[in-house]
């Protein structure tokens, strides 16, 4: 689950202070240097936009879908203003981006989550944007990429939220029997039912370092077994350390590894 | 003795009345049988109005009841020479989960559920019924064999969700639920669940990915419990009875949205009042499942999969 931390380290203002080493350092560098603090490393969260100009080629993304508009299915008291409010904040429809691009010269289709569009949670809208965005990578023929920051299951949508879990299952399933590719990449925070789905299936999963990933929330783990849980549980180096992730990857090199992953699965291994 | 719900208590009562005139007329010779008649039917009345209207936190109260019917009962009643399987293959063997095969109606079947304890003893080995990423990995292994032999999947869920522990972390709890879901997308068999009691959240997707889902009239089904829900939206888990209608998790509800096939009527009072009976009942809307998937072939079945969760959700496109 996302932390007090998450509001503190919105880069807001000329000066951005890390959350882990107090370092302090102008925003704008921090940007060039992909949010990640020159002292201590920590990863800033990303928007959804600032991971797709960080990662893409330039000028090659489409984005698709935007024009999904969530319902209230459950008639919540101020959720549709919530939402709204979101919207307008991150400039997004819903908590993922979608659509098709290409990463060194490679085509792909990608879902990208927000987890400042509430908590990056997942309701129906999230659940029909990557099931799109997957039926369009099988549809093309091409490796499909979803990066995860999410807090889980959107509440305000009851069971309709649950069963998103298992529409983007059904539409990996079929991607995956086209002999299709599908990269997962894990950031803070992937937890909850987005990462008892498609988060935890890639052919291939990477993390960012010191993300959280896990299923059960820390509180309610320590409240079931009342035992102490070491430091680094539910971390991307504790997840590495028990057979769970393919590998952690610093994000100035994340846009290589993708590369090269997406190289190593064309046909014939052709460099582009 | 059955455990008594609170909103039962005008019937427990009127029944006890009935009993002391029975034994009363007995011991004394005075006949009161037009009495006890009146009674009789006063007490069917108040047996269908309240057991015929229950709330949506009785029902909650009933899905949960100590004596309602496990999986185990429903292998039991519905199945002939059935055995049980074991152990995933890679780490153990989670009693949070059962399963094995059987014949239903003279076809072998796998037959697969979470398994809550009747009491507390056998409730700390089944981590009342709250799977460890064994428990589905076990569940996984036994539909891949089923599909290997061409055997329908039955699945029973009843589970508060999957155990949230240290060590279902370390093992990835995550992947095994995740797993389970692509997994069982593609199966080339039937499957059809059944949800029997509670259904919590994605340790009870992990067996639902079906091309039927049933649900008992007094289950639920729910993206959190309603004490979960309760604490996250009113930061106070006493909200739970407010929070269980407003989260709509019962079986009319689901009907509703979409999300299940059909509901299988339960014996006046809730399941655990005659388990043999509430198995007849659902032996019908099983058989009715089963025929309606045989026409169908190996790739007809992941499409009507396919079909069936693709389309949930509510959203417009403007």
């Amino acid at each position: 689950m996302p932390n007090a931390k998450s509001k503190s380290d919105v880069p807001e203002g000329i000066m951005t202070k890390c959350p882990e080493c107090k370092h302090v350092i102008p925003t704008k560098e921090l940007g060039k240097l992909l949010k990640v603090c020159p002292k201590c490393d920590f990863h800033f969260k990303m928007t959804a936009h600032e991971r797709i100009d960080s990662l893409l080629d330039e000028g090659t993304f489409v984005s698709m879908d935007d024009h999904l508009a969530t319902g209230n299915p459950l008639e919540f008291p101020a959720y549709t203003a919530k939402v709204k409010k979101d919207a307008e904040t991150t400039g997004l429809n819903e908590a993922v981006l979608t659509g098709t691009g290409k990463i060194a010269g490679c085509e792909i289709a990608i879902a990208v989550m927000d987890s400042y569009f509430r908590m990056g949670s997942m309701g129906s809208v999230v659940g029909e944007k990557i099931t799109r965005a997957v039926e369009k990578a099988t549809e093309l023929g091409v490796p499909m990429l979803i990066f995860s920051a999410s807090g889980g299951a959107r509440m305000q949508e009851g069971v309709l939220s649950l069963m998103q879990m298992a529409k983007t299952s059904v539409a990996l399933n079929r991607h995956a029997e086209k002999g299709l590719l599908y990269v997962s990449v894990m950031t803070y925070p992937t937890t909850g039912g987005v990462s008892a789905s498609f988060a935890s299936v890639g052919d291939i999963n990477l993390a960012e370092p010191k993300a959280l990933i896990g299923f059960a929330g820390r509180r309610v783990i320590e409240q079931t077994v009342r035992e102490k849980l070491p430091e680094n549980f539910q971390t991307a180096e504790f997840l590495l350390d028990h057979g769970q992730l393919d590998a952690v990857v610093h994000r100035v090199d994340l846009q290589d590894m993708l590369s090269r992953i997406l190289r190593l699965h064309t046909k014939g291994g052709a460099a582009l | 003795m059955k455990k008594t719900l609170s909103f039962e208590e005008p019937i427990i009562k009127l029944r006890e009345k009935i009993q002391e005139l029975k034994e009363f007329t007995e011991t004394n010779e005075v006949d009161l049988s037009d009495e006890i008649r009146n009674l009789n039917s006063r007490l069917e009345n108040l047996e269908n109005e309240i057991y015929g209207n229950m709330e949506t936190w009785e029902r909650v109260q009933v899905a949960r009841h100590p004596e309602r019917p496990t999986t185990y009962d429903y292998i039991g009643a519905l199945f002939e020479d059935f055995i049980e399987l074991h152990g995933d293959r890679v780490f153990g063997d989670d009693a949070a989960i059962v399963g094995g095969i059987g014949l239903f109606d003279g076809e072998p079947l796998t037959i697969i559920g979470h398994q809550r304890g009747k009491d507390t003893k056998e409730n700390v080995k089944r981590t009342f019924g709250m799977p460890h990423p064994e428990g589905y990995r076990k569940a996984l292994r036994l539909m891949k064999q089923a599909e290997k032999f061409g055997r329908p999947v039955v699945c029973f869920i009843d589970t508060k969700g999957a155990y949230p522990g240290r060590a279902a972390e370390e093992r990835g709890q995550s992947e095994a639920i995740a797993r389970n879901l692509v997994e069982m997308a593609g199966l080339t068999v039937p499957v059809i669940s059944i949800v029997i009691g509670e259904g919590g959240s994605g340790g009870a997707l992990a067996l639902g990915v079906a091309n039927r889902i049933y649900m008992l009239e007094h289950s639920t089904y729910s993206v959190i419990s309603p004490e979960g829900a309760a604490s996250i939206l009113w930061k106070d888990a006493a909200y739970a009875k407010e929070a269980a209608v407003a989260m709509k998790i019962t079986a009319p509800d689901l009907l509703k949205m979409g999300i299940i096939d059909d509901i299988i009527p339960e014996v006046l009072g809730g399941a655990h009042r005659d388990a043999k009976q509430q198995a007849e009942s659902m032996r019908k809307t099983l058989k009715a499942g089963l025929d309606e998937l045989k026409s169908l072939g190996r790739n007809a079945l992941v499409q009507d999969r396919y079909d069936k969760f693709r389309k949930i959700g509510v959203f417009t496109e403007q």
